[in-house]
């Protein structure tokens, strides 16, 4: 099962170069198809003994897994790498909030609510809780049932019917398998007919054992009845044992390419104490799980969980820009001052930031500089004083205020005269480092 | 039939370094007890294929001077002893359990109260006097007048063997030379690159200032912020410094505290940003949650400032190394 190579695919080709794939040699498509690049599909020549050859290698090492239908679904799995310094990570951590069927219907609605509140603006991105899990606590079919109806019709987030029983489950099931929630635990005593239900359905299941050679048992017995959408809990016994599974289980899909695990995790972090199960979270979320189940709907405890999951995931090798453009701060009249800064999304938030900190309404002139901080950029040519009076010029800020001075970072001072020559602004040195504008702006730019 | 799983655990050819802090009086100072940190022979908390001799520890932040400018929640637990870095000390160890003190000498900023020298020596040894753990002492950032204080402070707290901070490339000689005479280890500043990072701590080694007594900090951002810079940075540190790159093999520290409380999401109360919870709850989570992002990426200590952070870190990392639940 190791990974097959760029020669090994060109073995397998027609090696007529006739180019119907698109490009211009059967060696140039096998080394993009080895990269993953391309799907072996794309040549129309392709013989099914290749084809069967290649088809298990081609397959990606874990499992990408849909949960719910339209617009509310969400994948996860589908991960390549260990570290997101090697590629980055996909799919992030799928956030679900529990709800037992054990509550009375006023606390159930509550808790919908609550869940419905956790959506936060960050940075200019949504984010918000993913999942909403019907757990079965109290054993009665028409109990679970009507939770699990009482959640369908108040939240359009997918569902999770964690229950364990398959008679309670599979009417409960009925009517919501149309939004193809995720199901289960199958465990050692239910598999079968956990199968059953999720092949009836089409639904993706959830795996549960306390141990890697449990689950992969689970995982060949399921496979072997039809169910391929599997979500694995490895039921870690405390966080370290947690910890250790999903990395073993991440390895092992990815370095190993070791099928019957190559799938997405699921975690509960609920049987802590809410700061326990936050902790829990915040680890399981950068070490690999797939979907954590939670209690908490406090929004001091999901925001910085969501913040975590929204740093992690963020594509390491994207230059995190926002848009080149004049931006207010407060609500800048024509004293306010003008200060420069590059649109490395993290510059201009930490200058964004500590401007709204000094409480003095400003305008933020934002240069493109391709997501290059102020360092990177001048050191690359993407902050010249051409370029900082072409954008400030056309970004006309010069004409909402009545003075003519511009503030540029500290770290590029070396520009100053230029910047000041050329455009007859008078150009302000300002701190290197952001966390000194509030002091600058309340002293050093009142001053003058 | 089922198949066999294979053996995924890792081995690495070499170790990070353990660095001690501290000193008792049979060393030759007068702490009660030292902190060592580091040891570690694979990735954070992978107890399963290596060892973690020493736990993360936590270090409180003290300043010389009243810290004015912190969020009111993180200044409340304190507001009583600000006045005084001794008795501040004691508060963080007696009551808050921190395991370090930082010191940081904001007041001899030229900007700021530019307290003296021999100021800043003196409130290191009330420090010393009010608590018996290690100390770590951190210049107020203006490099000539960091360069104008330590050497007086180093002298001051000679034998007590601290952690004194920062060194950069730019600016290193005189602390590895105050360093060296004084016995003190030293945390090694770079800006999120793992290659600058390499860079001070060769340029440390060159002048003689032994690996050993170097601390990485690769800088810190706050969660939101930047974080995942840093810890991309760190992972790839702690990787080389595991497969044996000698210049990089040094535990980790990260300054949590100014961060996690100078964005908004700490410390704007409830009122400037709706739904977001109440700020003396929400703020101390963010520091907390900040810190285990770190503790994940291989953090061994970690500066920080709220009670309750410090509290709800301390039991996350009892359990990261295989305590509670």
């Amino acid at each position: 099962m190791a990974k097959v190579t760029g020669i090994g695919i060109y073995k397998l080709l027609p090696r007529t170069n006739c180019g119907d794939c698109n490009f211009p040699t059967c060696m140039a498509f096998a080394m993009q198809v080895a990269a993953k690049k391309s799907a072996l599909d794309q040549c129309p020549h392709v013989s099914a003994e290749a084809q069967s050859a290649l088809g298990d290698a081609q397959a990606p090492p874990m499992q990408t897994v849909k949960i719910g239908v339209g617009e509310a679904e969400y994948a996860i799995g589908g991960e390549t790498v260990l570290f997101r310094h090697e590629e980055k990570f996909y799919h992030p951590t799928g956030i679900a909030i529990r709800i037992s069927n054990a509550l009375p219907d006023s606390e159930i609605d509550a808790r919908l609510e609550a869940i419905g509140k956790l959506h936060f603006l960050r940075v200019g991105e949504e984010i918000g809780v993913n999942f909403v899990a019907v757990d079965c606590e109290k054993f009665d079919a028409a109990c679970y049932a009507s939770a699990v109806k009482r959640v369908s019709t108040g939240t359009d987030l997918p569902i999770i019917l964690a229950c364990s029983d398959p008679a309670i489950l599979a009417p409960a099931l009925e009517t919501v398998a149309d939004r193809r929630p995720l199901i289960g635990p199958a465990i050692e005593a239910n598999w079968e007919a956990m199968a059953e239900l999720a092949g009836k359905h089409h639904v993706p299941l959830v795996v549960r054992a306390n141990t890697l050679d449990g689950l992969c048992a689970l995982s060949e017995n399921l496979k072997e009845k039809g169910v391929e959408d599997l979500v694995l809990d490895p039921a870690g016994a405390d966080l370290v044992d947690t910890i250790t599974k999903l990395t073993e289980l991440r390895r092992l899909a990815l370095e190993k390419v070791f099928r019957p695990l190559g799938h997405p995790t699921l975690v509960h972090a609920t049987s802590d104490t809410p700061d326990e199960e936050a902790a829990t979270a915040a680890a399981v979320i950068c070490r690999y799980a797939g979907i954590v189940i939670m209690d908490s709907t406090e929004p001091s405890h999901l925001l910085p969980l969501l913040t975590i999951r929204q740093n992690i995931y963020t594509d390491p090798q994207v230059p995190n820009a926002i848009e080149a453009k004049l931006y207010e701060i407060g609500a800048p009249g024509p004293d306010a001052p003008v200060l420069l800064t590059t649109n490395f999304a993290l510059t201009y938030f930490t200058v964004a930031g500590e401007v709204e900190n000094s409480r003095v309404p400003s305008y933020i002139s934002v240069v493109d500089t391709e997501g290059l901080g102020v360092l990177n950029a001048y050191a690359d040519d993407k902050l010249s004083a051409e370029k900082v009076i072409k954008a400030v010029q056309e970004q006309g800020v010069m004409d909402k205020v009545k003075h003519n001075r511009l503030i540029i970072p500290g770290l590029v001072a070396v520009m100053r005269m230029e910047i000041q020559e050329d455009s007859g602004w008078e150009v302000i040195v300002g701190p290197e480092d952001a966390a000194g504008i509030p002091h600058f702006l309340k002293t050093e730019w009142n001053s003058n | 039939m089922t198949a066999e799983i294979p053996d995924v655990k890792k081995t690495w050819p070499h170790s990070i370094n353990t660095v001690t802090i501290g000193a008792t009086a049979t060393e030759g100072g007068t702490r009660t007890s030292t902190i060592t940190v580091g040891g570690e022979t694979t990735l954070p908390f992978y107890h399963f294929e290596g060892t973690m001799p020493n736990k993360p520890v936590l270090a409180m932040e003290v300043w010389d001077v009243p810290a004015e400018d912190w969020p009111e929640p993180v200044k409340k637990p304190f507001a009583d002893v600000m006045s005084d870095p001794g008795t501040w000390a004691k508060r963080c160890v007696e009551e808050h359990g921190a395991e370090l003190i930082c010191l940081r000498l904001k007041g001899c900023d030229p900007n700021g109260a530019d307290r003296t020298p021999q100021e800043a020596a003196e409130a290191a040894k009330k420090v010393l006097d009010a608590v018996g753990v290690p100390l770590i002492i951190w210049g107020c950032g203006n490099v000539d007048k960091d360069n104008e204080v330590f050497p007086v402070v180093g002298d001051a707290v000679s034998g007590e063997n601290c952690l004194l901070g920062t060194i950069s490339e730019d600016n290193y000689k005189t602390l590895t030379a105050l360093g060296t005479a004084y016995k003190h280890k030293l945390i090694a500043a770079s800006p999120v690159d793992i290659n600058l990072a390499k860079q001070v701590n060769i340029l440390a080694m060159d002048v003689g200032f032994p690996p050993e007594n170097i601390l990485i900090y690769p800088s810190t951002g706050a969660l939101g912020y930047g974080i995942e810079y840093v810890y991309t940075i760190m992972e790839r540190l702690r990787i080389a410094g595991l497969k044996g790159d000698k210049v990089v093999a040094m535990p980790m520290l990260c300054d949590i505290g100014i961060e996690a409380w100078g964005v908004k999401e700490a410390k704007a109360p409830e009122s400037e940003v709706p739904g977001w919870g109440d700020v003396n709850e929400r703020g101390p989570m963010w520091e907390a949650a900040t810190a285990y992002v770190y503790l994940l990426a291989g953090a061994d200590i970690l500066i920080m400032r709220h009670p309750d952070a410090v509290r709800i870190t301390k039991n996350t990392i009892a359990r990261l190394m295989g305590g509670g639940a």
